[in-house]
């Protein structure tokens, strides 16, 4: 339930500047996704956010009033940690209820809001267990579930996925979803690695590297008009393809991308690209062909469907020109 | 035997059992898969081993037992392991396991100075524990160790002592590990500096505090005379009012940083989201230590203390060289030196022995118990 606010912050280690001037507003009621490689700051801004580190300059605003100096508790946050940090010698009931019981809330008031964000989360059956009784996916759900009693303004997750498997991941990420349809007064920012879990959990993505804001929109958005090309080489699966040199000279810009999805397999004559097919990756649905037409890297071609006998044919590609992204030598796009 | 035939035997033997020598598979491969046989079958580079004879095939990467029977994986690590457990195992039955047994079994005997060495010493039961004897006049007397006044001294003094110190030192260790747990400038000079007391030879320390607690001319006496704390010198160490709170004095600031360090590692392992989730739940810094802090470290205090009390319980060195001859102070570990070293009584003194052996082992096996201390470290 609150609109946060950043204005120029900055965050500093000794000489060490992880967060280097951020601007950004977050709606309230927002999902907002932090990616980025590793060690881009996500995780910091996170923590910024969450008053776990203090910030070295600038403000942090929730609902325009000022947090920098409000102690984590008095924020109203909740926040899931990638560890989970279950207290381990407590069970699942008293995890989930161990901050309430700071807030003098009545026996009674504590025991509902457990039993209910135990039952949202299909825990209620797990209550009396230890953390170490648990597997990942439901520690993970504990994590929330204590996060869900706190009934926080802003909802903090760090790389919440990251240690289970694939499979759990999935499922979890539908769950999070869900939540956040459920509760769609809470502002949730969410901190991943995995641009999959951006593009698909996101009201809104923030990219982020080197400590600075790389750009913010919503998923579409980055992915169709990507504003570096850094965004446009992080953002979708399998990875843009990017062109150099004389390919790119034809399009009059530095760097040329398109999506493996964009490229079109024609009849020889029919495409200015030709090359031997190198590789090919079996979706299952789709098939990825690596044709090697001369450029850096091999050029990744999506196809739908069955494809056999495809290696080491040489094809004739035709990129999808609605769907070029040019980029000068700033790395900029050129519009 | 010469040494090295002896070296020789052990090297046949581990080469026997762990690596299986053709030499002894040569003659029990099963079905008359003969080596001769199977290296005529087989093209290119023949295997061979050490000794240069073409192997079986079911040689290569196989062990067997002595009888050819081929052992699955998990029977050939456990056999790996035993190898590498043989070197220990015989030295602790060298220096732990019979010097034990020796000691057990001079206890029921009257050995002494002179009968120790040449076989003279007469097994003589319990005696030395405890002896019933009826004089001429009808009046039954009880001798031995069990029935000795200085032994159950000897043993409320120990006992005393090690639940004291141990208990000071954990307290304080605790707070030393917290402080050095926090981040500060130096920290790492500091932790190294708190060690020093642990580090002084116990010789050297208690001769240093010997001096200190002086009647005549310590400091310590000094300082509290001009501060008016006291108004005439205390003897620390003479005194049987003092010399066991002087004892604990010394002992206390010579092994706290001890306990700091192994619950120092314990505190260090604490995951520190953990900290980080009881921050943003608000929970207060107190309540943290005692529901958070206090609980997860609980498994690393407990070892420590097991680790203390083994010491603390068996005394002496700081004892025998602080308050030499003080009644108050005395510990079974003393007691037993004495009994060996100025009477000549092996037969006593190893039944003390025996006894404080037990009496540890005893207390060990009670905390271990209810403090429900995981030692195979299985449950976390």
């Amino acid at each position: 339930m609150a609109n946060i606010e950043l204005k120029a912050v900055r965050k500093s280690y000794g000489n060490v500047e992880v967060i280097k001037g951020i601007d950004l507003e977050i709606k309230k009621g927002e999902f907002m996704v932090f990616v980025g490689p590793s060690g881009c700051g996500k995780s910091t801004l996170l923590r910024l956010i969450s008053g776990l580190e203090q910030i070295t300059s600038g403000d942090l605003m929730f609902d325009g009033e000022l947090v920098n100096n409000v102690v984590p508790s008095k924020r109203g946050i909740a926040m899931v940690f990638q560890s989970y940090a279950l207290y381990p010698h407590m069970t699942v009931y008293d995890n989930m209820a161990f901050g309430m019981q700071l807030a003098k809330a009545s026996k009674q008031e504590q025991d509902e809001r457990v039993r209910k964000a135990a039952e949202l989360l299909q825990i209620d059956h797990l209550l009396d267990r230890l953390p170490k009784q648990l597997s990942g996916g439901q520690r993970q759900r504990v994590a929330i579930g204590r996060a869900i009693v706190r009934d926080p303004r802003v909802f903090l997750f760090d790389e919440p996925l990251s240690n289970l498997d694939a499979a759990l991941r999935v499922q979890t990420r539908l769950e999070i979803a869900k939540l956040h349809h459920d509760m769609e007064d809470v502002t949730m920012i969410y901190v991943t690695h995995d641009q999959v879990e951006a593009m698909t959990l996101a009201d809104r993505i923030c990219v982020l590297r080197d400590g600075v804001v790389e750009q913010v929109g919503t998923p579409a958005e980055l992915y169709d008009s990507p504003n570096s090309i850094f965004v446009a080489g992080f953002i979708g699966s399998p990875k843009m393809n990017f062109l150099k040199g004389a390919f790119a000279d034809a399009y009059g810009c530095t760097t040329l991308g398109i999506r493996a999805e964009h490229l079109e397999i024609v009849g020889e004559g029919e495409g200015p690209w030709k090359g031997e097919i190198v590789h090919s990756e079996d979706l299952g649905s789709d098939h990825f062909l690596f044709v090697e037409v001369g450029a850096d890297e091999p050029v990744i071609v999506r196809q739908p469907g069955k494809m056999s006998g495809a290696l080491g044919r040489t094809v004739t590609l035709k990129p999808n020109d609605g769907h070029l992204h040019r980029f000068g030598s700033d790395e900029k796009p050129i519009r | 035997m010469k040494a090295q035939p002896t070296r020789w035997l052990i090297w046949k033997w581990i080469s026997k059992t762990c690596w299986s020598n053709s030499s002894t598979l040569k003659k029990i491969a099963p079905g008359g898969a003969t080596p001769g046989a199977t290296s005529g079958t087989v093209y290119g580079k023949v295997p061979k081993n050490w000794s240069g004879e073409i192997m079986s095939s079911t040689d290569v990467g196989t062990a067997r037992t002595a009888r050819g029977r081929e052992l699955n994986l998990q029977q050939q690590r456990v056999r790996a392991a035993y190898m590498f457990l043989i070197p220990m195992l015989v030295m602790l039955a060298v220096v732990a396991a019979w010097p034990l047994f020796r000691s057990i079994s001079f206890s029921f005997t009257d050995a002494s100075a002179n009968t120790i060495f040449n076989g003279q010493s007469e097994w003589i039961g319990f005696e030395n524990y405890l002896e019933r004897r009826v004089r001429s006049n009808g009046e039954v007397r009880w001798r031995g160790i069990l029935a000795d006044g200085d032994w159950w001294n000897a043993v409320w003094n120990t006992v005393r002592f090690s639940l004291i110190s141990v208990s000071l030192e954990t307290f304080f260790g605790l707070l030393v590990a917290l402080v050095l747990n926090a981040e500060f400038k130096g920290r790492g000079l500091v932790r190294a500096a708190i060690l020093i007391p642990w580090a002084i030879p116990t010789v050297v320390s208690a001769r240093m505090w010997g001096w200190m607690l002086n009647d005549q001319f310590g400091i310590i006496n000094h300082l509290m005379m001009s501060i008016g704390l006291i108004d005439q010198p205390i003897a620390w160490t003479a005194s049987s009012d003092t010399s066991m709170i002087a004892v604990l004095i010394v002992d206390v600031w010579k092994t706290t940083p001890f306990m700091a360090l192994l619950i120092l590692a314990g505190l260090q392992l604490i995951p520190r989201d953990m900290y980080e989730a009881a921050k943003i739940d608000g929970v207060h810094p107190v309540r943290v230590f005692f529901k958070i802090t206090l609980p997860l470290l609980r498994p690393a205090i407990m070892v420590a203390v097991i680790f203390r009390a083994l010491d603390a319980l068996r005394i002496f060195d700081l004892i025998y060289l602080l308050t030499p001859q003080s009644d108050a102070t005395v510990t079974m570990s003393v007691l037993s030196y004495r009994e060996i070293q100025q009477f000549g009584d092996y037969g006593e003194g190893s039944a003390m022995s025996t006894l404080l052996f037990f009496i540890i082992t005893l207390f060990v096996l009670l905390y271990i118990k209810l403090g429900k201390v995981d030692l195979s470290g299985e449950k976390s």
